[in-house]
């Protein structure tokens, strides 16, 4: 019995079935999209980073923080997916076969994590027509733009562990999708994604900058040569790359963990 | 030697409620076992627990000779399991979702693949192969979840409930398949509401209620042990039932219901266990007429699961699923205990 094998073959179940409900893959790239959109032209001209108010510094500094806070959004598709499962009795049906047990768990993380790249790169698409220009305020090349978005899908993979675990704890789809998605938001804003994390009260400064998400945010800007890098120097802002890769890898291992400690015993 | 299927003392509970107190089990090889009662008895848990699904609080259970506590991996190579939901997936097409259920047992890709074929044949599913199960009808879903689990030809299967909800055409159609299946030497243990699905497909029946079995044996021996026939009437006039009552008293042996005479007002029918055959009921008919009691309808009956159900456990198989369905034992997330309890009120 081979995880990798069951895993596989799991992540091709739930590719199948993504591609056979497109609207799905659909919803999950218009919210991004409008977000830069909104983002960008709404709150664009009233922003400043690193004392700049230029609208063209902000669409440049604001595209990391949408990137990340799309792969994130992965979570509730994850934890819908699985409590799901759940409910039509498909995991009771895995149980009693003879298979690995976090195989189930890692093909449906495995899909989901196809799903964010395809998202993620038909997003940086839009983000180039509207302006986004790497190297726009320090200097970058090929390597290190690949190297950002890797870090980018490792987050987004790690998130999707903690929506396994939500969509094994919660009762139905609808909690898991609303339960996945609720404490985004403050995780997602109380950072340096769309505001200069030093214009935030000086309390909540230190929660942004030891926020696991902004890690990987500044990690992107720094690899991008993208403006409005975070100047504090709390150790995830002036090391960000290694600080995204710990929290990440770290998150990876607590919430697997805890999700096919609670796969083995679901139902019961 | 035991059984297939063998308990011993299962113990499971759940907060306050006793889900299994006790449950001793054993099926022989090739045979089929019914397991009988209620929703909210504890059939359900125990399928769980003898498939691996759930462990007991206490107890042993070996299945196809495996220890389930010891070695679960082991059993779930030699059991199938056909849940109480039609367990496919239903973006999925009928023979996809049958060959990644074979790569799961550990099949080769290409052999799954001709797995699938086969059981979609013989599942009367080879035309709707390619699918999606989403535009299946319920008994449809149904054959393929039970190809699912007959994947591997397992020795040992588990059916829960395979016929709920069904319609009596897809009921008698799945009744088919699972009797080939049981001609071909499976072992089954088979879960049910419905008394004539034990009496139709069982060999033995376990009455389960309130997590203990409390009888078992043959469907006859069961009926026999509830007590023989029983004379109905249906009378002409309602003012006629307490004239009828008085004659059929007399006939009235000890059995279901100590001997009385029940009667049902709305139908005028009157019900009473005799003993004596058809020759007692021309002497019932004689001493009807000799009061001047018209009657519309009369017959001997024997008793069915149904009356045994009753008088072991003092009330009816419906009534009791409709009273506890929301809050047993067995109850699993989501809205699935609203389903339950509908279908058992239907």
């Amino acid at each position: 019995m081979s995880t990798m094998n069951d895993s596989l073959v799991i992540a091709r179940r739930n590719l199948i079935r993504m591609s056979r409900i497109p609207e799905m893959i659909l919803f999950g790239l218009i919210q991004p999209v409008m977000f830069v959109i909104l983002f960008t032209y709404v709150f664009g001209g009233s922003m400043s980073v690193g004392g700049s108010t230029d609208p063209d510094v902000y669409k440049n500094f604001l595209m990391a923080g949408i990137f990340a806070q799309t792969v994130t959004f992965a979570t509730a598709g994850a934890g819908a997916g699985i409590a799901d499962d759940m409910h039509k009795g498909l995991i009771d049906r895995f149980r009693s076969l003879p298979m690995a047990r976090g195989a189930v768990l890692t093909g449906r993380t495995l899909a989901d994590l196809v799903q964010t790249a395809l998202t993620l790169f038909v997003l940086a698409i839009v983000a180039l027509i509207i302006g986004w220009r790497p190297g726009y305020a320090a200097p970058t090349n090929f390597g290190k733009v690949m190297a950002g978005f890797a870090l980018l899908l490792l987050l987004g993979y790690a998130f999707t562990w903690i929506g396994a675990l939500i969509g094994l704890s919660v009762r139905t789809p609808e909690a898991a999708t609303s339960g996945g998605l609720i404490w985004l938001f403050p995780v997602t804003f109380i950072s340096n994604a769309f505001v200069d994390s030093s214009n935030l009260p000086g309390w909540l400064q230190p929660v942004a900058e030891w926020n696991p998400f902004s890690a990987t945010v500044q990690a992107c800007r720094k690899l991008f040569g993208d403006p409005g890098l975070s100047p504090s120097d709390a150790w995830p802002m002036q090391y960000p790359v290694w600080a995204s890769l710990i929290y990440s890898v770290l998150i990876v291992a607590v919430f697997r963990t805890l999700s096919v400690r609670k796969y083995r015993r679901a139902n019961g | 030697m035991p059984g297939a299927i063998y308990a011993e003392g299962l113990v499971k509970t759940f907060g306050d409620v006793r889900a299994l107190d006790g449950v001793d089990l054993d099926v022989p090889e090739g045979t089929v076992l019914g397991l009988l009662g209620p929703n909210g008895a504890g059939k359900t848990t125990a399928v769980r627990v003898l498939t691996t699904l759930l462990q007991p609080d206490s107890g042993r259970a070996v299945v196809a000779g495996i220890d389930v506590l010891e070695d679960p991996d082991e059993v779930r190579r030699r059991i199938g399991l056909s849940g109480q939901f039609a367990a496919v997936d239903e973006y999925l097409t009928g023979r996809e979702n049958l060959q990644m259920v074979g790569q799961l047992y550990q099949m080769k890709a290409k052999d799954a693949k001709v797995r699938a074929d086969e059981l979609l044949e013989r599942f009367n599913l080879a035309d709707a192969a390619d699918r999606t199960a989403k535009t299946y009808s319920g008994g449809m879903r149904r054959r393929l979840d039970l190809a699912a689990a007959l994947v591997v030809s397992p020795p040992v299967m588990f059916m829960d409930e395979p016929t709920t909800g069904l319609d009596p055409r897809n009921r008698q159609g799945l009744w088919e398949v699972i009797k080939e299946l049981v001609a071909g030497g499976t072992t089954l243990l088979l879960t049910t509401q419905y008394l004539e699905e034990a009496d139709h497909l069982a060999h033995d029946i376990c009455v389960v209620d309130r997590g203990k079995v409390i009888a078992r044996g043959t469907s006859d021996q069961l009926k026999a042990q509830t007590g023989g026939e029983r004379v109905e009437v249906v009378v002409h006039e309602s003012g006629m039932i307490g004239e009828a009552r008085g004659v059929l008293a007399r006939y009235g042996i000890e059995g279901i219901g100590h001997g009385e005479v029940s009667v049902e007002d709305h139908t005028r029918k009157l019900t009473v266990p005799v003993a004596g055959g058809a020759k007692l009921l021309a002497e019932v008919i004689r001493d009807l007429d000799a009061v001047g009691v018209e009657i519309d309808d009369i017959g001997l009956r024997r008793p069915t699961l149904d009356d045994v159900f009753i008088s072991l456990t003092g009330h009816a198989a419906e009534r009791e699923a409709e009273e506890s369905g929301g809050s047993d034992g067995e109850s699993r997330p989501g809205g699935r205990d609203g389903t339950r309890v509908k279908e058992a009120a239907e």
